[in-house]
């Protein structure tokens, strides 16, 4: 499902040349819960951006699905993002003037669903995160624990191949956390690829496969 | 798509309505400029154009300028009545003399002329007679005057019977004209004027000769106005031995012509400096967008990750432009509609929104909030999402 080989990354800060990535490998199947740790700096999340389609790699091969992403340019990136990929922050990154249900109906916009069919999902989608009743209200109007629901709900109702979560758990107390990582649970047993990004050990060991990261390098634990 | 970026750029133009009002204002006030200012002109002109009109379409101007030791008179201009083809004509001396009523004394405009003259101009009596043939022939002291001087110099209306004194000769008035109802008169104010028979002119100011420099035509009717041109130029051909520059004759349309050449120009002129107001409200709002795009960076990346391309971040914000360029173009037609009803209703002369120039308005205001919106539609559409997602408003 996900194929990194020899994937590098070089950022230039200052003059100074920093290795994100180094000749990155890793092989991530259909269906696996896998969590990505590594303490700051250590590149997990220049590896999310890459596996995310939000940036591309200097050299290397990435394929996803069997695409090729390290060809594409950005309207297939794009596209890419908006079908197979559903993204969770660690800020929820909810768009602070549209409702739950708005944020939840917007990737469907971009994909030119038409009204009914956006409706009947995204009311599916945040039911199934249990927040149909919180549907009118705005982010702010949300504890952090219900947005990082609504963002589940806005990554899931796309179907997407990809679950994507960078630090879902990071800016929320451990008991809304432990909540947060009960829907993931409930993704991967439903048969979800969830790619989870984390420093934290203990929400890295709930998933059934870690990799560890630590300068730019990837390794297996 | 197009629905969608339609409703979030009345949502976001909701969110900040203040700052929507302030940037729209811009071109509220540029619109108004354009739109009162064209239309007043148009107004004026219709109405200017109503009363030449109103002078009749059968009217002929006619200026000598060279007699050429031949001068024309008063008997070959009334001669020329006898002509099939020309109805009526009427020499006009003018000169400006002291009027004198009781202890008043005042400026007014001596018109000397003949009979006929009212009828050519359409003048028209609110009391007493118009001059005769026989005043004319008699040199009789006679005057028509026309309501302002009544009011202002003799102090009523009812004058007739009263004597004036015009460079010092008694004249008995024997009529009063009606008030003049156009525009111009009430804008300008009508000059104190008296009528009096062409011969009595020359006695009054020494300036005034007995050659006769301006005189009217008039055809039967509209119809017969070219053959009554012809047939006057054919007479003034002959009697100024071919000369062609000797004399101008003018007709009403002549008239209008040049009238509505001056009016473009001066809609023209009002409405570029009015344009370029509009042009500064556009700026307005390519500055707000700017700002609305750096403050949305964050928001942006979160459209562009879950899957917004170019063309669709592009759109929003192309589409926010207009909204407030569009709502602010309305409001501002909207606004002028109010303002010349307000003129009209003071002024009394009716000023309507010109539908051209409300068009033109429409037109420029989209043009305005496209070009003023692209840039800074580009420049959202154009953000990388992992650098829009790290920013911190």
């Amino acid at each position: 499902m996900i194929v990194f080989k020899e994937v590098s990354k070089v950022y230039h800060i200052g003059g100074e040349e920093v290795r994100a990535l180094d000749r990155a490998s890793m092989h991530i199947r259909k269906g696996e819960f896998v969590s990505i740790v590594g303490p700051s700096g250590s590149g997990k999340s220049t590896l999310m951006n890459i596996v995310g389609c939000l940036d591309v790699a200097d050299s290397g091969e990435y394929r996803l699905d069997g695409q090729p992403i390290d060809q594409y340019r950005e309207r297939e990136l794009t596209a890419v993002r908006n079908r197979k990929i559903g993204f969770i922050f660690q800020n929820f990154n909810l768009i602070p003037k549209l409702t739950a249900w708005e944020n939840v109906e917007l990737p469907l916009i971009y994909q030119k669903v038409r009204r009914e069919e956006r409706q009947r999902r995204a009311a599916q989608a945040l039911d199934r995160v249990g927040l149909l009743n919180r549907a009118w209200h705005r982010p702010a109007q949300l504890s952090g624990g219900q947005q990082q629901r609504v963002a589940i709900a806005r990554a899931l109702v796309t179907n997407p191949s990809l679950f994507l979560a960078d630090e879902p758990t990071g800016n929320l107390d451990s008991r809304t956390g432990e909540e947060i990582m009960r829907i993931f649970h409930e993704l991967h047993k439903q048969g979800n690829t969830i790619v989870l990004i984390t420093h934290d050990r203990d929400v890295a060991a709930q998933a059934a496969r870690q990799i560890s990261i630590h300068d730019g390098q990837v390794k297996e634990v | 798509m197009v629905g969608q970026s339609m409703k979030m750029a009345l949502k976001a133009i909701l969110a900040n309505k203040m700052r929507s009002f302030l940037t729209m204002l811009g071109i509220i006030i540029g619109v108004v400029a354009l739109v009162v200012l064209v239309s007043l002109v148009n107004g004026a002109t219709t109405s200017v154009t109503d009363e030449i009109n109103d002078l009749g379409s059968n009217l002929l101007t006619v200026s000598v300028s060279d007699n050429k030791g031949r001068p024309m008179k008063l008997e070959d201009v009334t001669a020329w009545m006898e002509e099939e083809a020309i109805a009526l004509t009427a020499p006009l001396n003018q000169v400006n003399a002291t009027g004198k009523y009781g202890m008043e004394d005042d400026s007014v405009q001596v018109c000397g002329t003949t009979a006929s003259y009212a009828a050519i101009q359409k003048l028209e009596l609110a009391r007493g007679r118009w001059l005769k043939t026989t005043d004319v022939e008699n040199v009789n002291y006679v005057a028509v005057v026309n309501s302002t001087l009544a009011e202002d110099l003799v102090g009523y209306t009812d004058c007739v019977g009263e004597i004036i004194s015009l460079n010092g000769m008694r004249f008995t008035i024997v009529g009063v004209l009606k008030e003049e109802e156009s525009a111009m008169a009430a804008v300008m104010g009508e000059q104190m004027t008296a009528y009096i028979p062409y011969t009595a002119a020359l006695r009054v100011s020494d300036g005034l000769s007995s050659e006769i420099t301006t005189f009217y035509a008039a055809s039967a009717d509209g119809n017969s106005m070219d053959a009554a041109e012809a047939r006057v130029k054919e007479l003034l051909m002959e009697r100024f031995d071919e000369d062609e520059d000797a004399f101008t004759v003018i007709n009403q349309s002549e008239i209008m012509d040049a009238l509505g050449s001056v009016t473009a120009t001066l809609s023209l002129l009002l409405g570029g400096i009015a344009a370029i107001s509009l042009l500064v409200g556009g700026i307005g709002i390519m500055n707000i967008m700017l700002v609305s795009v750096t403050e949305r960076t964050r928001e942006i990346g979160i459209r562009k990750a879950i899957g917004a391309g170019r063309g669709v971040i592009m759109l929003q914000f192309l589409i926010e432009a207009l909204t407030i360029s569009l709502i602010g173009c309305l409001i501002g037609i909207l606004l002028s509609w109010g303002i010349l009803a307000v003129i009209s209703a003071v002024g009394g002369v009716a000023f309507g929104v010109n539908g051209t120039v409300a068009l033109v308005s429409i037109a420029f205001s989209l043009g305005i909030g496209v070009i003023f919106g692209l840039y800074p539609a580009n420049k959202a559409a154009k953000k990388a999402p992992i650098e829009a997602l790290r920013y911190e408003g």
